[in-house]
């Protein structure tokens, strides 16, 4: 990269931001509405350009460099974490229904590579909705989890095995 | 068109047994965090299969007005989102306000 072309670079960061925000926002507008006249559709455009205009730093931060590629990873990688959640309802259900309820709670912590706000938060939403586990405290810094597990081998899936930790940095490319 | 409604049907009694067991895990776990446990995953796959149950019904019933389904769909992934952020807030707030969590031997509290 060239020397000072810091300014040219951030103009173009974030007319990158402003039209990414402006396109997910207009798609949801035409989504929601449901008319297609040309009336609807400035008003539509009008607003989704205010929107993109004032807020588009809080979709799209940063350079956004392989959004596109992490986008598509990330569609991969959800269907993964849908028979997870089918697996940890199955697994509640029967914790639930047991007539001695065997279950034996414990805290765990551990440190992951991430970084990034959106991996730490997939991370931490998809470790919420896997089996008998919750996300209590995410430090950014470190990458560091605390996770409250129902029982022990739900904890040593995160502990030991640490599939979901591999597949959430695979996504974002954050080893 | 029965075919349909049969896994229509399916998928909504489904999505209610994964709610009411939902209900009865808050009910029967002994504390905070793991009623906790209960209904932060039982709604979402049951909401989540109550929802694509909505989705197919409409799709078939009223193929003029495919809207609907794009706007349960949005639905869903707003909850599927939504739910464990919310679950993980309330475990937050009670794990620093110093609420220690049930150990197993302990009473139900």
């Amino acid at each position: 990269m060239e020397v000072g072309g810091g300014e040219k670079m951030n103009r173009r960061e974030k007319a990158f931001g402003i039209v990414v925000t402006f396109s997910i926002m207009f798609l949801f507008w035409l989504l929601l509405s449901g008319f297609f006249d040309a009336f609807h559709l400035i008003i539509g455009g009008i607003c989704s350009a205010i929107v993109a205009l004032i807020s588009h730093d809080l979709l799209v931060r940063g350079k956004g460099e392989k959004m596109v590629l992490k986008s598509f990873r990330l569609l991969l990688y959800i269907p993964w974490e849908l028979w997870q959640i089918v697996l940890a309802n199955f697994d509640v259900a029967y914790r639930v229904l047991h007539p001695k309820m065997p279950i034996d709670p414990l805290v765990i912590e551990f440190e992951t590579s991430l970084r990034g706000d959106f991996a730490l938060v997939t991370l931490a939403n998809s470790i919420t909705l896997t089996p008998g586990t919750i996300t209590i405290f995410v430090e950014p810094e470190k990458g560091k989890f605390w996770v409250h597990a129902l029982a022990k081998e739900h904890a040593n899936a995160h502990l030991v095995d640490k599939t979901m930790q591999r597949k959430v940095a695979d996504v974002f490319m954050e080893w | 068109m029965l075919l349909i409604d049969v896994i229509v049907t399916i998928l909504l009694g489904a999505g209610m047994f994964f709610m009411f067991i939902g209900a009865i895990g808050l009910l029967r776990f002994p504390d905070f965090y793991t009623r906790l446990h209960a209904t932060g995953k039982c709604d979402t796959l049951g909401e989540g299969l109550i929802i694509a149950g909505l989705i197919i019904y409409h799709l078939f019933h009223y193929p003029g007005i495919p809207l609907v389904a794009v706007k349960l769909l949005i639905l869903f992934i707003f909850i599927f989102i939504a739910n464990p952020t919310a679950t993980h807030t309330i475990v937050k707030a009670a794990y620093n306000k110093g609420l220690k969590p049930w150990r197993l031997g302990e009473g139900r509290r």
